[in-house]
This record gives C-alpha cells, structure tokens and sequence, in this order.
C-alpha cells in the first residue's frame, strides 16, 4: 500500500474534501452517482454507496469504476466497513473513499476495510490521525489490508 | 491458563496508550462528550447515577491468583474497597474517576487483562463453562476456542460499530451451565459421527426486552471453518440488522424477522464466499493454544472419601461442590451471596484470600460463574476441609449454590441509571426471610433472578423464579415470573399476573415455594413441579 499522503493542511480543507489518501494515482474528482444511477447508467465511473445500499450490486460493474465513496452519515453506522471488504474481496482496486462522519478514532479499522482515502465532513488534526492510523502494532484477524494476522506470525518460519 | 506472548501483550498495550490519548484529545476539547461516549464505552466506562463505572473483562471467567490481587489492589486503590461479579463472568467497579481510568488500565495490563470491548456495540467478553476442564460430564474444554475467538474479535476492524452488542458464549458440555441459547451466539462443541471435534452454531438468542432460545443453525462446523463460519454470521447481521430502533437492533430480531431458515441460507451462502477470503487461522494456532488448557498434575491414587463429622461442612460439601473428572477432586464453589449481602460483591480482602486459596488449593486457577459466584475448579476432596474453615472465617462459607438465597440481581436503582426498582434491597429480604425460616435446603434447587427493569440484566427471564422491577405510577413495583430456565432445557418464564411492592414480592415468593412444597412429588425441584401443575395454582394462592 502506498505511503499516507495529506493533502492539505487542514486549515486549507473545505468540509468533504479528501484529507488522507494512501494512493499515489490522480484523485478521481468526478461527481460519484448514487448506486441505482450507477446501475442503470453506462457513462459514470464514480459511485456512491449509502448504508443501505448492497455493495454487491456493484460487482458486475467492478472494471468500469475508478471511485466508490462510501458515506457513514453517522459515525456508528458501522455497514460502510462491511461494504468496503466486499468490494475488495471481489478484486476492486480503484479508489475507495470514506466521506461523512469520519473521525479520528475509526481510521485504522476503516483502512483495514480497505479504504484508502479519507474525505472528512470535520477535516481532522493531522498528528492524531497520523497517530491513529499507526496505532496497532499488529492485527489479529485478516482483513482488506495486506497485514499479517498476528497467528501467522506466531506460525510462520 | 492462557498467557499472553509478545504480540497479545504489544496490542493491550497499545490499547493503553490509545485510551489515554482520547482521554487527552477529550480534556483538549478535540473530542465532544458525543463522539467520546463509544469509546470510553468500548473500554468498559461507564457513566452511571453516583459515578463511572469500569467494567474489566475476564475471558471466559477465568482467572489466576495474580489477576484476582490485581483486581482487589484496583478495588482498594481507585474504588471503595470492593468489586462486584457479574452475570457475564467479568468484574465491575462502580466508583471510578474518569482520570483514573487510564492508570487502572495499565494496571491491568501488567497482568494480562483489560476492559477493551466490554460494552459498546461490537463482539463483547466471551464466556463459557465455568466448570471448564473440571467437570465430570464434560466432552471437551471449550476455552481454547473461546481464546481463538477472543483473539479474532479484538479489534475487529469489520465489526466494531454493529447495531447493538454482541455476546458470544462457548460450552463443551451436554449440560448448559452458561446459558448458551441466551447469547447471540452460542456455540456447542461437539462430536460428529467420525469422531471429529466441531461447533454447534446457535444464533439470536437474548433476554432484554424481547427474550429469545436461540434456534440452531449449522449442526456441525469443522473446527478449521470456525471462525469463518462466524465471521459470515457476523456480516450478515452487520449488513441487515436494524439500526432504526434501538429496542429491535440485536441479532435475535433480524433472525426473528427473516426467519431462521432465510438468515441461515444468507450466512451459508456469505461463508461460502468467505471461505476462499483466508480468513481461517492456521490451524496451528489452535494447537498452540490447547496446552495452556491442558489438565493441570492432579495427583492420582487419592481417596473419594470425605470425613462428614462436622455437620455444617457436611452440608456445604452437599450444595457448593460440582463432580470432577479427575478422582479424588472437585470443584468448590464459593458463595458470594451471603445472606444480606450484595450478591456478587466481594471485598478487597475476600479477593486477596480467593486469590491465595486458589493458589494453595486449586492450581492457582478460579473462575467467575454468571451466577456471580467464584469456583475453585480442582480442589483435592482430602482439602476440603481446610478450605472451607478459612472461607467460613471470611464470610464466604455460605452454604446455598443454586438455592433460593443464590440469588442474581442487577445493580437496579442503587447504581444503574436505567432501573424503575431496586433489585439489591429485594434480594436482601428474601434470602433473609428464607433464612429466618430455615428453608432453604427444604426447597432445593431454586433459581431466583430479579432485574430492575426491562433490559434483564438480572436474567429474570431464565429463573425458575424471576422478579422484574417496573415503574407503577412513579411508585417501584415488582412483577413474579415462573418456569424460566437457562440449562439443557432452556425455557422462558411467564408473569404470574399484577405486580407487587417491596414486601408484597417477598410475601409472593414465600406464597410461591408454599405451592411447590405442597403439591411436589418426589424428587421435583421447584421448576419440574411448576412445569407439572402448571400456573394455575400458583395464581389461585397469589391472588385468589
Ligand atoms: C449498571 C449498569 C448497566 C447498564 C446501564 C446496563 C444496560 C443494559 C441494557 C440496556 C441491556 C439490554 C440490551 C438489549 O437488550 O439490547 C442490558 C442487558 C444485559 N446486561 Fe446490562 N446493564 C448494566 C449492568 C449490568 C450488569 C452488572 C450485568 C451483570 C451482572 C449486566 C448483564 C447484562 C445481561 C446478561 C443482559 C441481558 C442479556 C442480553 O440480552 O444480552 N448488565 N444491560
Ligand atoms: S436490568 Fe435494568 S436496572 Fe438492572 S442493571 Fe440492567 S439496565 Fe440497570
């Protein structure tokens, strides 16, 4: 995964512009459709999932997409976080962005998930994120990331 | 017992260190009470009528000596000199300083504990037999898939914000001693026809105000699929359990509403999937866990004979010891429900003393029951004696395991900022009215359960006796439930009819066991009478 890139200091962010980013391609900045548009529509390559939405509508889609924002209207609607895994675990490797209620303390679960660029409504302060998404020092369970599970480290040789 | 290893000490640890920084980004302002609620809830704070309340997990109740000092220093140190068990096997501390909490963690962490995930919406403390690796009747020690399960949810960066709490309980065993149908998982391991070990998968059971007996869904998963056949059950109800009411959010709703059959083809289908995902920990890592769960070195050849002279030991030996598998053994309760006491409060020093019985007697091991008392697993029969005289002389000899004076009850309205009525004081008089009578052996096994309000913290639903607190026109009023039942034969017990005040309860409950001792044939215990005869003459002697 690439390095963390911030792209602007936070004073300079205007509300849901993408603050954190881990990707080193150009930031797909086209209007994200919601998923029944996407569906019935051939030309977008943005799109945006509500919590109620099934991410798995998209899968049939996966090669024409270059952006899926995921929207957590409230922080404590944890859908979001099962929406992302399934795209990735369907192979998706295009931008997959958090926007909404996106704060400090959900960074490093939303990233294990997959996400890989984060557009606050607050834009956050830059140390604690950095803190936050360097916090664990291992994970234990696999997930959308490329770290090793704690039980494979115990077993690898 | 499990001990922790680099990596799990690194990751409480740093669990440390993040809940101090949000106490720090809170202080700064960075943070509003809003948005640092969940996470002081996710590390077991709460905030309550008097105080904050921390709640320690105890991974699937069991503890060490040390860890059992431990907790009565943070007793002695940041409380008032106690602590009380509860229902889920963990330990609570109800006169805590949010500036505190930080050190209190860290104090835990030096012995291999801590409070991640004891509240909040996400996999919560898992429980499991508290006769684990002693009982008789036991076919396998479910606690090393409890730890491999304790392990996959810490931190679980899919489901830490599900629609409401999720408990998880384990057993090895025929007989149900966890109240494993009242989970929203809860998991048998079992033995197929080829001999092979494998998890029974039960889902959506609860109490709270809606009690459900979770139904079975997969008879059998190899124990190389087991977490990720939990892992689809977990998506399933994170993707379509309901967040628009709080009351219909835990998984015993949706499965409610979809029907066994549709939500298990939905976990089926998800798991699958999932199955190619490489969720699956090695099973190595199974196997590394089960020999810290091995037997301990009983000693063999001993005598199963007890010298009974002393009639007060004698029958202590009779209500507060469990068969072992091991000969010459067993398992000794210890009662936290002295009469008049607070059940499930201990002391500092009742800890400390627990803490150095269990080295001296039973391979520096005890375990918390959801009955809140405290069980030292592998006490030498040839021991018993002795043990029981320095329990007596600390107030712990009491003599009453799953008898009328075992009373559950909540924290109710002295401490919880949810409750309509006050469960302590009711429990109080009761086991003191039975006392007073003498009764308690006469009535045998009885369980009583009393909760302060609805959300059944108390498990009322599950006693054979259940009391439930209401709130009557701003007056405590107490409703009488029969015929609840957390074992083998899991049931849930119905209201007798209008409630009752503080001392109209305690007359029901006498009005109660006078039925059953009346109409009892031989050999019924309360709840085999009750299931019998049926409610009506319950009612006729209550209200007729
Ligand atoms: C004093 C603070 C407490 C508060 C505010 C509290 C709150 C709640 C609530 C709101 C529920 C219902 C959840 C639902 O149905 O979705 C609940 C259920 C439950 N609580 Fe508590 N509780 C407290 C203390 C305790 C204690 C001390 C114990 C253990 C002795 C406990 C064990 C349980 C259990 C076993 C259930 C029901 C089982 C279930 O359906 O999950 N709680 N609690
Ligand atoms: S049952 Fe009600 S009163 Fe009792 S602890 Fe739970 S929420 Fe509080």
């Amino acid at each position: 995964m690439a390095e963390l890139i911030s792209e602007n200091p936070a004073e300079a962010l205007a509300s849901g512009d993408v603050q954190f980013r881990f990707r080193d391609d150009e930031l797909v900045s086209d209007p994200a459709v919601t998923v029944d548009a996407f569906v019935g529509q051939s030309n977008a390559v943005a799109v945006r999932i509500e919590p109620g939405d099934d991410a798995r509508e998209l899968l049939p889609h996966l090669d024409r997409i270059a952006l899926v924002e995921v929207n957590f209207p409230a922080y404590t609607d944890g859908r979001g976080y099962s929406a992302a895994r399934i795209l990735r675990e369907a192979g998706y490797a295009g931008e997959l962005r958090a926007v909404g209620d996106v704060l400090i303390d959900q960074l490093s679960h939303m990233k294990r998930c997959g996400f890989d660029a984060f557009a606050p409504d607050a834009p956050l302060n830059e140390d604690d994120a950095k803190a936050a998404f360097d916090r664990w020092p291992h994970v234990y369970q696999s997930a959308a990331d490329d770290r090793t599970p704690i039980w494979n480290l115990r077993h690898e040789r | 017992m499990y001990k922790y290893d680099q990596y799990d000490q690194a990751m409480v640890d740093a669990r440390v260190e993040e809940f101090r920084d949000q106490c720090r980004r809170r202080m700064e302002g960075h943070l509003t009470e809003d948005q640092f609620k969940p996470l002081r809830l996710m590390n077991g704070l709460y905030l309550q009528l008097h105080a904050y309340m921390l709640r320690v997990a105890v991974p699937y109740g069991t503890l060490n000596g040390q860890q059992m000092d431990a907790l009565a220093d943070i007793a002695d140190k940041y409380d008032r000199g106690y602590g009380h068990f509860t229902t889920r096997q963990n330990i609570q501390y109800n006169w805590i300083k949010l500036e505190d909490a930080g050190d209190i963690l860290a104090d835990l962490a030096k012995v291999e504990m801590h409070a991640i995930q004891t509240s909040g919406n996400c996999i919560r403390n898992i429980s499991a037999d508290h006769f684990a690796g002693a009982a008789a009747d036991e076919l396998v020690d479910p606690r090393p898939y409890a730890e491999l399960m304790r392990q996959w949810s810490s931190f679980h960066p899919e489901f830490t914000y599900l629609p409401r709490k999720f408990k998880i309980c384990v057993i090895g065993a025929d007989k149900d001693r966890a109240a494993m149908k009242l989970h929203d998982i809860g998991i048998q391991i079992v033995k197929n026809d080829e001999g092979e070990l494998g998890a029974q998968f039960y889902v959506g059971g609860g109490m709270g105000r809606t009690p459900m007996i979770a139904p079975m869904i997969r008879e059998f998963v190899p124990l190389d699929q087991l977490i990720t056949y939990a892992e689809a059950c977990l998506r399933v109800y994170n993707r379509y359990g309901r967040r628009d009411n709080k009351y219909k959010a835990r998984i015993k709703i949706l499965v409610h509403e979809l029907g066994k059959e549709e939500y298990t083809r939905q976990v089926e289908e998800e798991f699958q999937h999932m199955l190619d995902q490489g969720i699956e920990p090695p099973f190595a890592e199974l196997e590394r866990i089960r020999p810290y769960f091995a037997d301990p070195a009983f000693e063999t050849g001993l005598s199963d004979d007890i010298d009974r002279s002393d009639p007060d030991f004698a029958l202590w030996v009779d209500t507060n010891t469990h068969a072992h598998k091991a000969p010459g053994y067993v398992s000794a309760v210890i009662s936290l429900k002295p009469v008049g006491g607070i059940p499930g409060d201990a002391t500092a020093e009742q800890m400390h003393l627990m803490a150095d019985l269990a080295r001296e007697y039973s391979f520096d091991e005890c375990r918390v029951m959801h009955t809140q008392n405290i069980v030292l697993p592998h006490v030498k029969k040839a021991d018993l004696y002795a043990l029981w005289q320095k329990l007596e002389a600390a107030g712990l000899g009491t003599a009453n395991l799953d008898q009328i004076g075992d009373i559950i009850a909540c924290p109710g309205l002295d401490y919880c900022s949810l409750a309509n009525a006050r469960s302590i004081p009711v429990a109080q008089k009761i086991a003191q009215r039975f006392e007073e009578k003498g009764q308690s052996n006469t009535l045998g096994e009885l369980k009583l359960k009393i909760s302060g309000c609805i959300n059944a913290c108390g498990h009322h639903h599950a006693g054979h006796i259940g009391i439930l607190g209401v709130d009557k026109k701003g007056k405590e009023n107490y409703q009488l439930l029969l015929g609840g039942s957390e074992g083998e034969d899991t049931s849930l017990a119905k209201i007798t009819g209008p409630g009752f005040d503080e001392d109209g309860i305690v007359d029901a409950v006498e009005k109660a066991t006078e039925v059953y001792l009346n109409e009892k044939q031989e050999g019924e215990r309360f709840l085999d009478t009750y299931r019998r005869v049926g409610m009506a003459p319950f009612k006729e002697a209550l209200y007729g």
